[in-house]
């Protein structure tokens, strides 16, 4: 009987506490000793949701579009566009592709003085190129656009972005059904963002709203997926909450509040 | 003819040989020359650009031998000691030279002597040949005496003395001649005579620093190369420290035991002298060095320097603070061993509107210009290139399609902006290619496609997928 009041009483605090404890230990285990800080995304129901307040600095993430025509993985671009024109400092795009449109960066305030683009013939020689960009300190982020990223080549990418702090950002980008389900395989990046666009909402005159996105975290280490409607890039790339949404509140936590 | 002034007067530098046959000559006034010959072409003279030439014959004429010297205005030295019997003889170095020069348009007239200074007046006032050793004395003594290089002053003193050739200037009393002209006619005489020594100043050929590594047993393990060519860097990038020098291409050459070779080749985008960054260059092509039984020498040559000044990379307990810029230049120097320098590069923005000409490739280190788009218009972030056609339909001709099919996918229009007009400009190709009018359509799954009709709807235009926003 004691034991049980003695249960109920005090040991609540203790154990959130050690709980609290615990989840420090375990996120020092799995970034390593060195923790970078964090871009927010400016979105407070976004950065409340990821650990440490924002997008990881010095580590690997994943885009993948899912839109009707993944295989041009335009709202992607634009996003991981967006996330470099956040940062300060040059910028790396590895690609085999030229069908990147440099206007439509610099729409999202990626200027094109600060990228350089490295050219490879083949897809399998992207990733050492971004490996080399990766271990470059100084540099805002490397991007690389590939199929392929085997477990091993993202840890290693990871271990490199660890090392000097640039943040990697890996374009998944896929053109044939085979490779798509290659997307979807394991990975060692820190988070992974599929991003599909979403009907904008009508503006009262003949023409064309904010683009929106579906943003979704599919994978996030330390965190639990989530989904997000948000409004695409302005011309600083910051992301947006739709102005319909922004006033309702938060589903998550309504959701919360009724449970308790 | 050339020109050359002097104090306020005009005089005469040189005169080629059409103008000499009319009696022309180098010193004499410009006006005098001009009052001779009516219709003279008359230029300026220009000595940098002479001595410049000069110079750069003399370092051909390192080919003969290696100690060579420029003597402007019009004289190159070439010490043939020990050289003579690579062509044959004296006499045979001598017409192999003078045919050389004269094949390339020179007019040149060369003599071989015991001294410089015999050599010089023999050159100029006897037409030159080789005088045989020991014979100085007498191949001089003929000559006038402006051939002892001493000033027009000194000449004209003597010609008022009746003295005309070098001879009977030798053979007058060493003290009072002495006295009368000064030590330095004596000393010109003496070394045109072969009795004072008379040194040359040669051209240092600028040698290309390198560096050889030869092993006595051949080497083929890849760590082992990379450990070498590391060596190899360090040394040569000692060398370009103490000569103020930054290398810009790096030749490796590797010797195999069987007599092939493979050769290497990295360039820089800026002059750098740092070995551990030319080593790292390196370690990617290596791998594809096969090195058969085995490398026995390696040769690392620095082909292509510049000079580089040192600069200042960190203050004591300043460092990092204001470096606001990073040094890109090694990271483009690794990528482009990786994938070719070409293959590394920064998009520039051109002044267009056409879509297909917005962008030109620039190396990644070139300058940032303030060059910008005319607006910041919404721009797709992939482009079609060249754009696909579309089949379209439209409400009315002239509004904006409400169904598309592309691919053989058809793709319902929700919401449609536009148009957007772009011509192409009127002073850049086809004046009669039609303006496009570019709209933007959103989908009703949410895709975001930049389409256009490559001419008006009245005159048949079609319609094409030009970019994707997603």
């Amino acid at each position: 009987m004691t034991r049980h009041l003695f249960n109920s009483a005090s040991s609540r605090p203790t154990a959130s506490a050690a709980v609290a404890d615990l989840r420090q230990q375990i996120e020092r285990l799995e970034r390593g000793s060195r923790i970078h800080e964090t871009l927010p995304f400016g979105i407070e129901a976004v950065d409340n949701h990821l650990p440490g307040g924002g997008l990881a600095r010095g580590a690997l993430h994943e885009v993948i579009e899912a839109g009707p025509v993944a295989e041009f993985a335009g709202s992607a671009t634009l996003f991981t566009a967006g996330i470099a024109a956040r940062l300060k400092g040059p910028v790396l795009w590895c690609l085999t592709r030229r069908d990147l449109f440099a206007p439509g960066l610099a729409n999202a305030g990626l200027l094109p003085s600060r990228v350089t683009y490295a050219e490879a013939g083949r897809e399998r020689d992207v990733l050492p190129l971004v490996e080399e960009g990766l271990r470059e300190r100084g540099l805002a982020v490397v991007i690389g656009e590939v199929t392929r990223l085997t477990l091993t080549a993202s840890r290693r990418l990871q271990l490199a972005a660890e090392g000097s702090g640039v943040t990697a950002l890996i374009l998944r980008r896929w053109w044939t059904v085979a490779e798509k389900d290659l997307v979807a395989l394991p990975s060692a990046a820190v988070t992974r963002w599929r991003i599909a666009p979403a009907p904008s909402e009508p503006v009262p005159a003949p023409g064309l709203g904010r683009a929106q996105w579906q943003v979704n975290l599919v994978r996030c280490r330390g965190s639990e997926p989530r989904s997000w409607i948000l409004e695409a890039c302005d011309a600083k790339g910051r992301l947006a909450l739709p102005a319909a949404l922004a006033g309702r509140q938060d589903p998550a936590a309504a959701r919360r509040a009724t449970a308790r | 003819m050339t020109v050359q002034t002097v104090g306020s007067r005009r005089r005469v530098a040189a005169a080629c040989p059409t103008a000499q046959r009319l009696g022309l000559h180098a010193g004499m006034a410009v006006a005098h020359a001009q009052a001779m010959v009516p219709g003279l072409h008359v230029w300026d003279a220009t000595p940098e650009d002479d001595n410049a030439a000069l110079r750069k014959l003399a370092r051909w004429a390192i080919g003969y031998s290696p100690v060579v010297a420029s003597d402007p205005p019009d004289g190159v030295w070439i010490d043939i000691a020990g050289c003579a019997h690579l062509f044959g003889s004296e006499e045979a170095l001598l017409a192999h030279l003078l045919g050389r020069l004269n094949n390339q348009g020179v007019t040149a007239r060369a003599a071989v002597a015991d001294a410089p200074g015999t050599a010089w007046a023999v050159a100029r006032f006897r037409g030159g040949g080789v005088i045989p050793v020991g014979r100085s004395v007498e191949a001089v003594a003929t000559l006038p005496v402006a051939a002892l290089r001493i000033p027009p002053q000194a000449i004209s003193v003597m010609q008022r003395l009746g003295v005309e050739r070098v001879g009977q200037l030798a053979a007058m009393p060493r003290a009072p001649m002495v006295r009368r002209f000064g030590k330095d006619v004596a000393l010109r005489l003496d070394q045109a005579m072969g009795h004072a020594f008379e040194p040359i100043n040669p051209l240092i050929p600028e040698e290309t620093p390198l560096s050889t590594a030869a092993f006595a047993e051949p080497i083929g393990r890849l760590e082992a190369l990379k450990d070498v060519v590391r060596r190899l860097a360090e040394d040569v990038c000692a060398q370009l420290l103490r000569r103020g020098l930054g290398v810009h291409r790096l030749d490796l050459i590797l010797r195999r035991v069987d007599q092939k070779g493979a050769n290497l080749r990295v360039g820089t985008a800026k002059a750098t002298r740092d070995a551990q960054h030319l080593a790292k260059l390196f370690d990617e092509r290596l791998q594809t060095v096969d090195p058969g039984f085995g490398i026995e020498e390696m040769v690392l040559i620095a082909s292509k320097t510049e000079p580089l000044s040192e600069t200042q990379v960190e203050a004591r307990g300043i460092a990092g603070v204001s470096a606001p810029d990073v040094d890109m230049s090694r990271l483009v120097d690794r990528l482009g061993a990786k994938v070719g320098a070409h293959r590394v590069y920064r998009l520039e923005p051109v002044q267009t509107l056409v879509p297909e000409r917005m962008v030109r490739k620039v190396p990644a280190l070139a300058p940032v210009t303030q060059v910008t788009w005319p607006e910041n218009l919404p721009r797709p972030t992939r482009l079609l290139d060249p754009p696909e056609p579309v089949v379209a339909t439209a409400l009315l001709p002239d509004h904006p399609p409400a169904l598309i099919v592309w691919r053989k996918v058809r793709h319902k229009v929700t919401h449609a902006d536009g148009p957007e007009r772009i011509a192409p400009e009127w002073w850049a190709g086809d004046p009669d290619r039609p303006s496009r009018d570019y709209y933007r359509l959103e989908t009703d799954r949410g895709g975001r496609f930049w389409v256009y009709r490559d001419a008006p709807a009245a005159e048949g235009g079609r319609w094409w997928l030009h970019g994707l926003f997603a």
